[in-house]
Parts: structure tokens; sequence; C-alpha cells
């Protein structure tokens, strides 16, 4: 099933013209016929969750959204990217950079935003030039600036440059960081719905949950509802990689089975070199890893499909969170002490400093596990581990220190013998090479490129 | 004037009434004692403090008389504002126990706790802090993060090492100043208080960041090292200022004046932010209207040398011994320390050996 990818192989599909011709900016249009609320309501229907990594339902954060009288409002497009794992917005924005932007108006009439902005992540700097290319042919061709289609609507959309830094991704951060600040997390509330941009009522959405209002629109609420199961409504863009035959992105409808994800070759294309599936991390890095056994059936031994409320069977205990959909997929050889111990330093190199359990947990999360990656740990290191996340969870500011917590958490909870394992064996954890070999799959790029 | 309706709250089972609008950390305060949560960053005069260092947390067991439901997540009592009916734990909950001691043990990794060395022990927030709701130890076993002394203006000395990152000199300078050459650079636990590109901390209030610091990052260096702050006495004075109140507290031993600082309150917030010119260059007891010796509460050290109410402890050696005892060397005598002619406040840094025999030969 296929809503956004639909024309990614066209020829110039990134260029207005073929663009327009496969059918786009067909919402626009229909929009401009609707009343705003009437949108929000389509949306509403249409059960469509954020796929920037909480899953918040859109429409009824787009109903949050303060209207004073005389106080512009602001939407916000996330395109900073930056939890590992996780590249389905780069390419959605490299190759279909006119969805985005058509997404972004009807979003924007929708909200009452007549200056719109995209955060995107400074490292994806050629793609600040691709959107800025496509904003101008839209412009040209009247789908943006003043009196869009002669509906009255005027419109902007900013692209604005992240300097590289995973923290400004958080909405709150982002926001400061747009106005020129210190990306550093605001203490809510107030939330951005209420004071965002220059404390200016603010809807901060990802780019694919943007992407997704077009479909939306063009289909209707109700159909797009149809497709999925629960409360997974529509389709989701997965990035997965690791130890995969076809690392890429796939657009899925959510009643697909987390096995036949894995091993089928319409998607992921099994394991390299028949080797055995040792774990994953569903979710883009900060959701908990899951061992094989619990991520194809769930503790109740049903079979886990890719959806919010299958993936997150069972809590935190069985289970773990669709987030953004970075698939991570570790084979047998693959060692977990390690990859924690990576993302460990990620999150303390990441982590903005604001709050102590953070700042300084992550780094001591960080220390205990390199020790013990390399052999010169203790047993009661692990309990330590434990403690320390456990103090870190629930009690920062914004959610970057759940995602440092949560990893390691799980990690211990289901892999706690391989942990013993390396204080039991300290020659062999300091010999023992488990090399990159993982990272250097090449990433698969559609052949339009 | 109409009367604004009161909200009830209920912290650890004492009910307050409170106007809306206030935090639950400041309406514990005004039940005070041991339900008062502990706060590093917060500062109640300074706008939009607060949130960060988390030592403040507590249990919101049932969120308003509206909606009862307690609050998943432990919150920041400094940044939640207190709903009608609100009951919320601070030292009866386990989990607010048990983040407390997590937080001052986070906070407690890279401060070194050297409190004999540094020059704010005494005065130290995070001393009371770790005494009151950390533990005897740590399981850190790393090496700490040190910075190098920074020379950030004249009078204002930044060792970075006992930093905790509240943020308070930050929006001082920010709220304060004119023009703010400091700020936070880098991220995470490299992140550190500076100036922009080696400029000087020299606004007209920018003294006023040393008594904000909550521990001795940021210390006057007009009296650092001189000497040690129970052995001063703190008494109340003001004088006529063109640019502040004019209101402070003056440290003194003997007649002389060693310190100046802004007078605190209870919550060891300064009542009045003070300029420059009273702070590092208004020296002499003839500069200022002396009110009276300060009222310190009588847990502080800095109680130690206070003369209200002081009691002096008995010395029972003369009675047990029944004469009294022969001093085997008169340490006064034989350091020249504190000799009256040498007035300490007034050599540049702290006393050394040299000063003394300098003036004597
Ligand atoms: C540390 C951190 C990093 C984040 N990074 C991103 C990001 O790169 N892209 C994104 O869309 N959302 C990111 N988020 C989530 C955003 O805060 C926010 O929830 C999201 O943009 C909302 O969009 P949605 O409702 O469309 O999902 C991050 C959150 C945290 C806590
Ligand atoms: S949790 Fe971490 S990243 Fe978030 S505000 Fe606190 S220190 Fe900054
Ligand atoms: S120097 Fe002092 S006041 Fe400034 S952030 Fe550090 S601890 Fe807080
Ligand atoms: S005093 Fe409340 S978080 Fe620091």
């Amino acid at each position: 099933m296929k809503l956004l990818l639909e024309h990614a192989d066209k020829e110039g599909i990134r260029y207005y013209e073929a663009y327009r011709k496969h059918g786009g900016y067909r919402s626009v249009e229909k929009a401009f016929k609707m009343t705003p609320d009437e949108i929000v309501e389509e949306v509403k229907k249409s059960g469509l969750r954020g796929r920037g990594g909480a899953g918040f339902p859109t429409g009824m954060k787009w109903s949050f959204l303060a209207k004073p009288e005389g106080v512009p409002r602001h939407l916000v497009c996330n395109a900073d990217e930056s939890e590992p794992g996780t590249f389905k917005d780069r390419y959605l924005m490299e190759f279909l950079p006119h969805l985005l932007i058509e997404g972004l108006i009807v979003s924007s009439f929708a909200l009452g935003s007549h200056a719109t902005y995209i955060y995107i992540r400074g490292e994806y700097a050629w793609i600040v030039d691709i959107l800025e290319e496509a904003i101008g042919e839209a412009k040209a061709n009247g789908f943006l600036g003043k009196n869009i289609l002669g509906s009255g609507f005027d419109c902007e959309i900013y692209v604005q440059r992240g300097a590289g830094a995973y923290i400004c991704g958080e909405e709150t951060a982002l926001i400061e960081s747009l106005e020129g600040k210190r990306g550093n997390p605001r203490i809510k509330p107030p939330f951005p719905a209420v004071q965002g941009v220059w404390m200016r009522p603010t809807v901060v959405n990802n780019v694919e949950t943007l992407a997704a209002v077009v479909p939306i629109i063009n289909m209707g609420g109700d159909e797009y509802a149809k497709i999925g199961v629960g409360r997974s409504t529509g389709t989701k863009l997965i990035s997965a990689c690791g130890n995969i035959n076809k690392p890429g992105i796939y657009e899925i409808d959510m009643t697909q089975s987390v096995e036949e994800f894995i091993f089928s070759d319409e998607y992921c294309g099994g394991i390299p070199k028949g080797k055995r599936l040792k774990a994953c991390i569903p979710g883009g890095s900060s959701v908990p890893i899951l061992p094989a056994n619990l991520l194809l059936k769930t503790a109740k031994g049903e079979t886990r499909t890719m959806s919010y409320e299958s993936l997150a069977d069972g809590g935190f205990a069985t289970g773990t969170m669709m987030g953004s959909g970075g698939f991570i997929v570790m084979d047998e050889d693959q060692c977990v002490v390690r990859h924690t111990m990576s993302l460990a330093h990620f999150y303390n190199h990441e982590s903005c400093g604001q709050c102590s359990p953070c700042r300084e947990g992550t780094g001591w999360m960080y220390k205990i596990l390199k020790n013990l990656e390399y052999g010169k740990g203790k047993m009661s290191d692990i309990d330590l581990l434990w403690d320390i996340q456990r103090k870190i969870e629930g009690n920062t500011i914004c959610p970057l220190g759940d995602a440092a917590a949560w990893p390691v958490a799980a990690a211990i909870r289901h892999f706690r013998d391989e942990f013993e394992w390396h204080v039991l064996n300290p020659d062999e954890a300091q010999r023992r090479n488990y090399g990159l070999a993982h990272y250097a799959d090449p990433i698969h790029v559609p052949a339009s490129a | 004037m109409s009367e604004t309706p009161k909200l009830k709250v209920t912290i650890d089972n004492i009910t307050v009434e409170v106007p809306a609008g206030t935090s639950i950390l400041n309406a514990a305060r005004l039940i005070g004692g041991d339900v008062t949560p502990p706060a590093m960053c917060y500062y109640s005069k300074l706008e939009g403090s607060g949130g960060k260092c988390r030592t403040c947390l507590v249990e919101v067991s049932k969120g308003s008389e509206k909606d009862p439901r307690p609050m998943p997540k432990l919150v920041a009592s400094c940044r939640t504002t207190v709903m009608d009916g609100m009951e919320v734990k601070s030292i009866t909950s386990e989990k607010v126990l048990d983040a407390r001691k997590g937080v001052v043990e986070f906070l407690l990794l890279n401060h070194p706790l050297d409190c004999p060395v540094c020059d704010q022990a005494g005065e130290c927030d995070l001393q009371d802090l770790s005494y009151e709701h950390g533990s005897a130890g740590t399981r850190y076993e790393f090496n700490r993060r040190t910075f190098d002394k920074e020379d950030i203006g004249d009078k204002i000395q930044l060792h970075m090492t006992r930093c905790i990152l509240c943020y308070r000199c930050v929006f001082t300078a920010e709220q304060l100043t004119q023009r703010r050459e400091h700020g936070i650079l880098d991220r995470g636990d490299k992140s550190e208080i500076s100036t922009l590109l080696g400029k000087s901390l020299d606004n007209e209030f920018i003294g006023n960041v040393i008594d904000v610091c909550p521990v001795g990052a940021l210390t006057d260096k007009t009296f650092r090292f001189k000497n040690r702050v129970w052995f001063t006495k703190a008494v109340d004075a003001h004088r006529d200022c063109p640019t502040c109140s004019g209101k402070v507290r003056l440290w003194m031993r003997g007649d002389e004046v060693y310190r100046v600082t802004a007078r605190k309150d209870e919550w060891n917030e300064v009542e009045d932010w003070i300029c420059n010119t009273c702070r590092f260059d208004t020296k002499e007891v003839k500069d200022w209207v002396i009110e009276g010796p300060t009222k310190v509460s009588r847990q502080s050290v800095i109680s130690q040398n206070h003369y209200v109410n002081a009691k002096k402890p008995q010395n029972v050696l003369p009675e047990v011994i029944g004469k009294d005892p022969k001093l085997l060397m008169d340490i006064h005598r034989v350091s020249d320390v504190n000799r009256p002619e040498i007035e300490l406040s007034k050599i540049d840094g702290p006393a050394h050996s040299d000063d003394f025999e300098k003036k004597d030969k």
C-alpha cells in the first residue's frame, strides 16, 4: 500500500511539472473549497498519529491550538530527523519535496499560519536547496505567496537550517533554536499550542505527518482510517537498517507482521549470510530493544505487527514502541553491550545539559558501559546502571532523559546474561572484535536519484 | 480591593491557602520546615528561573478538586502551579526522597566535596542539600570534570569545576545588566559558564551573580580566602547610593569590613540587588550607616560568630584543673596573625606570610 511514495519513482517527480502531472496539488484545490475547521475535522477522522516519535493524534493536537484574536499562529515542520536509525524524512524531502510543500500549504490553511517554517537538520544541506527550489516553483505557480489560488489566503514557507544538534528535534528546543537562541528545551507548560514561536500559538509536526495530510484530504479522512488497524491508521514509512539484505525506506500499512517485514523479499529481505535474528530496535534508537522471541510474537504468543499498539503490547516489560520508525535489526553476531554503549555515548553527547539527571546521568552511564564493554566492569555495575537509568527516567525536563534511559533499561532487562558475560570473561571481552560490519552496509538509494 | 479567591493545597497533610498562580514550592515555603522542597536553580527574584536542577521534585497525589487524578510523574514544584484541592507529597513520598537522593548524587558527581578549601563553605546550598538529602558516599568511580580557573573580570572569579549549571547567573546577567557577555557554552556534561570570547564581566550590577551562585563557582575576588565566613560577623547597613537601594550586609571582623553582599532572606535569596560600587568599592565603616546585627538562623554555621543572644560555651578546663592552663605557645604572638596594625581586608588576595614580613621589615 503506497500513499506517500506512490509516485516516488516517476521521472522528474522532484520538479513541479511532473509532480503536478501525477496529480500533485489537488489537495490544495480541494482544501480551499473547505473551511479550516472542516480540514481539521478530516484529519481527526483519519486517525493520523504524529510520525515524529510520540504518536500523538494529529487532529487532536491541531484542535488544541489557541486562537487568540489578532495574534498570528505558526506551523513548524520538524525536519530535524536526528534519531539514530531514522532516515525517512530525508528521502521524502529529497525525492518528493512538493509532497511536503503541498501538505504544508493545506495544513497552514487549516491552522491559519501565514508564515510556516521548515526547521531542517543542518547536515541535510543539499536538501535545503531542493526544498527552496520547490518552494520557488510552487510560488511561481500560484500555490504560495499572496492570495493563493484566489482564495484570499496568504502563506510563505521559510526553510531554516539547524546546526546539527539532536536536541533541536525536541519541539520546544526547536522553537528556541528557530528564534535564534541556544537549543534548550523549554519547561512545559506553557505548551507550544499556547506559546510557541515568538510566544505565538504554534503547531510542530513531523515531515511525514504533514505529508500524510495530502492523501487524507484527497481520499477523505474516513477512507484513510480504513487503512491499517485499530488506532494505527494509514501508512507508515519505515527506515530499515542494520543486518538486513535490503536496507531502505519502506511504506507499509500497519497490519504488516514484523516477521514478514524482516524476512520477506518485498521488504528487508532477511538477514545476510543466513545468520539468525538476535534483536531489533524497531522505532529509532530511543525505543526499547527487543530480543527476537519477543519481537516476532507478543508475550501472549500473538503475531506482532508493525502497528503502534502491537509494538507497544506488554508495556516495557515485553514490548517496545513504534517511535519514529527507525528499524534497526541485529544479527546473532552483534553485541548488545557494545550497541548500548554506543547509544549511551550518543545521548551523553547530545544532552543539552540543562537538567542535572540527564546532564550527569548520561555521562555516568556511558562510562560504566564503556568499562563493561572493554572487560573492566564489575557485577555491581549492572545494578548501578539500572539504578542510574531509573533515576533519570521521568525526572528530566524533556524526553531526552527518557530516551537515554530506555535503551539501557531494556538492554539490561532482556540481555542481562550478556552484561554478566562481559564481567566474567574480561579477557575475551577485550579481544572480541565485533567490528563495524553492520555500519558498512550501503544505504539503498532509489534509482531516480 | 476585591479579594482574589484562594486555592487550597495540601502538602504532606498540611493545608494552606494561596492565591492562584502560586507554585507548589512557594506554597510549601509558606508552611516552612522540612516540608519545603530544596531548590538549587529556582530563584524567586529571577524571572523564568527554575525547572532545571530537579531537586525540588514532588509527587502530586491528587491533581485538584475537579480532576483528582494523580500526576503520572514527579513534577518540579518550583514550576508547577497549585490547583484548588491539590494534594502534594514531599517528604512523605518514598518516590520523592529516592529521586531527590538521586539528584543530589548527580549534582555531586562533578562537584568536588572539598568544602574545607572552598570559599563558599558555610554558605553553600549544595553543602546543605547533600547533608540533608544525600547519602554519605558516592558510587561514582571516574575522574571528575575539571576546568581551568577563568578570569572573567577584575572582581569576579569563576571556578567552573564547582559549577552545578543552575543557570542563575545567566538569568541574573540577562535581567540586571544591559549588555550580557556571559552564558553557557557547549552541551551536556561539557557545558560551561563563560564569557563571550574572553570578555570580562564589568556591568554595574554584575556583582550580583556572586550572590545568586548557590555554590562556590563565582566568588568575590575582593574577599576570596581573606577569611572564613563563620569568623566574620554580619551586620545590616545602608548608604545613600545613587545606583541601587544601598541596603546591604557587611561582613566584619573587628572594625574591618571584609565583604559586602546583598541582604538575603531565609531562602538565601537577595532582598534587593546591589550595585558593584556598594559591593566592591565601599569597604570603610565610615561609608555605612550600621543598622545592627543581622538575624541569622540558629542552625547556620554563620551563627557561630553572631552576637544576638550568643552564648559562649563554658570553658570547663580551669575548673577541672583548678587553674588556667599553661600555654605552650601563643599562636597569635608567634604567627603575627591578628596583629592590630595589619588590616587583612586591605591585602590584595589571601593573606600570606610575605605580607607580614613586608610590613615588619
Ligand atoms: C530529544 C528529542 C528529539 C526529537 N527529534 C525529533 C526529530 O528529529 N524529528 C521529529 O519529527 N520529531 C522529533 N522529536 C519529537 C518532537 O518533539 C515532536 O514530538 C514532534 O515533532 C511532533 O510531531 P508529530 O506530532 O508530527 O509527531 C524529538 C523529541 C525529542 C525528545
Ligand atoms: S533531559 Fe537532557 S536534553 Fe532534555 S532538557 Fe534535560 S538536559 Fe536537556
Ligand atoms: S556559576 Fe554558579 S550561578 Fe552560574 S550556573 Fe554555575 S552554579 Fe549556577
Ligand atoms: S529548584 Fe525546581 S528544578 Fe531546580
